[in-house]
């Protein structure tokens, strides 16, 4: 599908000083007018943070929305899943917060490897999203006069981190589910359930549709639209094992990927430092301990090698507490990448903890004896209650133990100012797309992203591209639909009659573990290279060797998870490709190449200042790299420092 | 992965299991209770782990897996709900079945498995059901109605924290419809008191109480959900130990619609 001319990628950024870019884009931008909105519909795919939030806020205002899940509720998706809280410049805390400062925190965060506009837009719009989850009873932690309350998260030092309890995603989700609903209820939205997206319809070069299979029945249906969202969320899942969802994953971007969107720094993934280890070969996924816990939880090892004795017999003398050693005036708040490879350096120097040697400590014995039992339970109770289900060990009296894991993806579909790829009329919110955290998202900015996104910066895109876009009238018959359906089924039929010997989770894991050792925490020219050999010739035997019984017209949950994995390996190989290029070491992207003595990142912005955009060229062939080059305007990159 | 296992320093204690599964393929279809024996169970798996180990080995064998429905595998998505030995989410309190282990079980043990059952709750396939029922009552009045951009200052209104944290502990419902599945009359009164009580303990779901109960209990009836004849048993299964003061509340909420609705 792709042509030449569609090799070009601007960003669209508006002129003028920072921080009146949106402003001003607001003004300027072509609106819809309101009786004229219930003309144009709008698939919203996916039904997170970001894409409830979008379809809820543009049924509101006139659109006509058809919403789809892939689960069996818009509530389900894994954005409840996120623990920590949410950031918002809101300086209740009076510790000198502001919209620059948190713009400043999250471009510094990704390491000098995001858009300047892009950033700030989602500090100024931070503090409405907080304004708009209270009005929706979303209950934020209060303090005893009523108003909200605060902490800190990785990477900054001050206090702005909403949350509620250990559950602020699931608490975030609620409210945007809730708005959702009542918008369903309304006949604003239509809600389509349990039916995953399997292929953009392209027409003029423009997003018309989508091609979606309905996971109960294994029918494919065609959906028509002036606009498509796509609300899916990122592809840590490519790894097997990660603190995603089992059934998070990357077809949908992918499949738009394939219809000429491009894939931006596939290589950037987020390993975060607080996972439960790892307790063998059954583990299905990982789960992650929140990163406010080391608000008050502090991170060590013994100094010696190998010391095997009980953490408790172990005296003050005699622990490396290295994150406030290494990094004094972020302590154990350093970021997310900076703190995983402390982890893994620690471990590989043999002084890793627990049977495996591959785990530190998060003790908060310290905490509990300066504020008590009960005020730590207060503010991290589920949290030690899960930590004591999964391990069977009680964290109020033995430290967690602690590894880093796979846990977000910075890159994803390209974006330009407006969430829109390259495709016109295709947009991108939330994880799926790269736009705002760079190279490393810092903590509590996923959940600010995903409803900036959907409440505050669709709306006023969306109505830009609509006001001036002439849009051809079409319907599911035209012929793009019926290929792209007829590229759905030949899959579908592709998997479903292979007659292999091995399952999906068999091959899966298989590439997880390539994509860990090779494309993880740390990265080499070689381990890069030799991946590159790997994740092909594993396809290969993927699709001749893969085992899937029962019927494609019917619940099959084996067949779903077969799609995704097909999409995985040829992800995978393309995040290999991006680290193999990006020749120096950026936040979550470490080429153990380019390093300071003591295993800091060093990075190249004299050479690779820029986004990495990725276009297919078909089956078997190399994609093609176009760059995007990153001019700082306010922000002069430097070294980044947390010590 | 090996290369990052945490492994046990004595070789972990491997069990087999029986396990009766309740299989049927479709809605329409007879279901019946299927056995299967899984060894090589270790107590450090999730039960989703250990079904996953027995789907493997069905694959493996030629035997379609069976169908169950799961996600964050952390407790919270509320997806993975199915009834072991006769209990919603299985023996443990305050666990969904993804956060229950398998140390919780003997070497020898036979496990029965079934979807939870209820009228609302239709079969889909094997252990997976169809909780829509759930979501459409929320669509009757379970939301405070505030278009985006429409806030005042998230500190105009301070709220009580006692308050605050009354409406968090309902909030906490995952949705996951144990209540439902553990209750003899298949009564949804727990999750739909849990949103009724959030907001109500809130001053911004004071404009729109009235018609939000009276809205999402008829729902609920019109759904085939039972009534609620207090014994407990919701608030005994629910893996979030959400509290029967919800139904209560919910109870005065629906007298005082009943008592002042205009329509």
């Amino acid at each position: 599908m792709s042509n030449s001319e569609n090799r070009k990628l601007e960003s669209g950024t508006p002129k003028g000083p920072l921080s009146d870019k949106w402003t001003d884009y607001k003004f300027d931008s072509k609106l819809v007018n309101p009786s004229n909105k219930r003309k144009f519909s709008v698939i919203v795919v996916g039904t997170g943070l970001a894409g409830a939030s979008a379809a809820s806020t543009l049924a509101e205002l006139g659109y006509k929305v058809k919403a789809i899940t892939m689960h069996d509720s818009p509530r389900r998706a894994h954005s409840i899943a996120a623990q920590g809280g949410i950031n918002a410049a809101k300086n209740y805390q009076n510790d000198g917060d502001s919209v620059y400062r948190l713009f400043y925190d999250t471009i510094k965060g990704g390491d000098y490897r995001s858009r300047e506009a892009n950033v700030h837009r989602l500090a100024e719009v931070s503090v409405n999203i907080i304004d708009q989850c209270v009005a929706q009873g979303v209950p934020f932690a209060r303090d005893y006069g009523g108003l909200l309350a605060n902490r800190s998260f990785g990477g900054a030092q001050v206090s702005r981190t909403f949350y509620a309890r250990g559950q602020t995603g699931q608490q975030l989700l609620i409210g945007a589910y809730h708005s959702l609903m009542r918008m369903v209820g309304q006949k604003k939205v239509d809600l389509l359930e349990r039916r995953e997206m399997l292929d953009l319809v392209v027409i003029d070069g423009k997003a018309r549709g989508v091609i979606v299979r309905n996971l109960i029945t294994g029918e494919t249906e065609r959906h028509v639209a002036d606009a498509v969202l796509i609300c899916t969320g990122g592809y840590s899942n490519a790894y097997y094992l990660s603190t995603s969802a089992r059934m998070s994953n990357a077809t949908a971007a992918w499949r738009c990927h394939k219809r000429g969107a491009a894939f931006a720094n596939p290589c950037y993934v987020q390993i975060h430092p607080t996972c439960i280890p790892v307790s063998g070969e059954h583990q299905s996924k990982l789960t992650l301990m929140s990163e406010s816990l080391r608000n008050d939880g502090r991170v060590w090892v013994p100094k010696a090698q190998g010391d095997k004795r009980p953490p408790g017999q172990i005296p003050d003398s005699e622990r490396d507490y290295y994150l406030e050693r290494i990094y004094p005036s972020f302590g154990n708040l350093a970021p997310r990448d900076v703190s995983s490879r402390a982890a893994k350096r620690l471990c590989d120097e043999g002084r890793g903890v627990g049977r495996s040697g591959l785990a530190v400590y998060l003790d908060f014995r310290d905490a509990i004896k300066r504020d008590g039992r009960d005020a730590v339970a207060a503010k991290y109770g589920n949290l030690f209650d899960m930590y004591h289900h999964i391990t069977d060990e009680n964290p109020y009296e033995v430290p967690m133990r602690i590894y880093p894991a796979i846990h977000y993806t910075m890159g994803g579909l390209w974006v330009d100012y407006n969430l829109m790829s390259n495709v016109p009329g295709l947009f991108v919110l939330g994880e799926a797309n790269f736009s705002d955290h760079g190279a490393n998202r810092l903590g509590a900015s996923a959940l600010m992203q995903g409803l900036a996104d959907g409440y505050f910066v669709i709306p006023a895109t969306l109505s830009n591209y609509l006001g001036a876009t002439k849009l051809e009238k079409v319907d599911t018959q035209h012929a793009a639909f019926t290929e792209a359906e007829n590229d759905v089924k030949a899959s579908v039929e592709k998997l479903i009659s292979n007659k292999g010997t091995r399952t999906v989770d068999d091959f899966h894991r298989e590439l997880g573990k390539i994509l860990w050792d090779k494309v993880g925490m740390g990265r080499t020219e070689a381990g890069l290279k030799e991946a590159l050999q790997q994740i092909p010739k594993l396809r290969e035997e993927y699709h001749s060797g893969v085992k899937i019984l029962g019927d494609k017209n019917d619940y099959n949950q084996e067949l779903e998870k077969a799609g995704r994995v097909a999409d995985f390996f040829e992800l995978g190989e393309l995040m290999a490709r991006d680290a193999l290029m990006r020749d120096e070491s950026c936040g979550g992207h470490f080429r153990e190449e380019h390093q300071t003595a003591d295993g800091e990142a060093i990075r190249n912005d004299e050479k690779y200042a820029f986004v990495g955009a990725w276009f297919y060229e078909g089956a078997g062939k190399e994609p093609t790299l176009v760059k995007e080059e990153l001019k700082f305007e306010n922000v002069t990159p430097s070294v980044r420092s947390y010590k | 992965m090996g290369s990052h296992s945490e492994l046990n320093s004595n070789e972990p204690k491997s069990m087999t299991l029986t396990l009766k599964i309740w299989r049927q393929p479709g809605p329409q279809s007879q279901g019946h209770f299927e056995e299967y024996k899984v060894d090589g169970i270790i107590a450090d798996m999730s039960f989703l782990e250990m079904m996953d180990v027995l789907n493997q080995k069905l694959i493996t064998s030629g035997v379609d897996p069976v169908s169950f429905d799961h996600d964050c595998r952390e407790g919270i998505c509320g997806t993975c709900l199915m009834v072991i030995n006769g209990a919603a989410h299985g023996p443990d309190k305050g666990v969904t079945t993804c956060q229950l282990h398998m140390r919780r079980f003997n070497d020898g043990d036979t496990i029965v498995i079934e979807p939870a059952r209820a009228t609302a709750f239709p079969i889909i396939k094997d252990l997976s059901i169809d909780r829509s029922a759930l979501d459409r009552i929320t669509a009757e009045g379970g939301f405070i109605s505030v278009s985006t951009g429409n806030a005042p200052d998230a500190n105009a209104i301070p709220i009580r924290k006692e308050n605050s944290d009354l409406a968090m502990d309902a909030a906490a419902c995952i949705g996951c419809g144990a209540c439902v599945a553990s209750c003899k009359n298949a009564s949804a009164m727990l999750y739909t008191s849990a949103k009724i009580s959030h907001f109500a303990l809130l001053p911004q779901g004071q404009p729109e109480r009235t018609e939000r109960v009276l809205g999402m209990v008829k729902q609920m009836d019109l759904e085939g959900f039972g009534n609620c004849t207090n014994t407990g048993a919701c608030e005994a299964a629910c893996p979030k130990e959400i509290s029967l003061e919800n139904i209560a509340r919910m109870n005065r909420e629906y007298l005082r619609a009943m008592l002042t609705s205009r329509k």
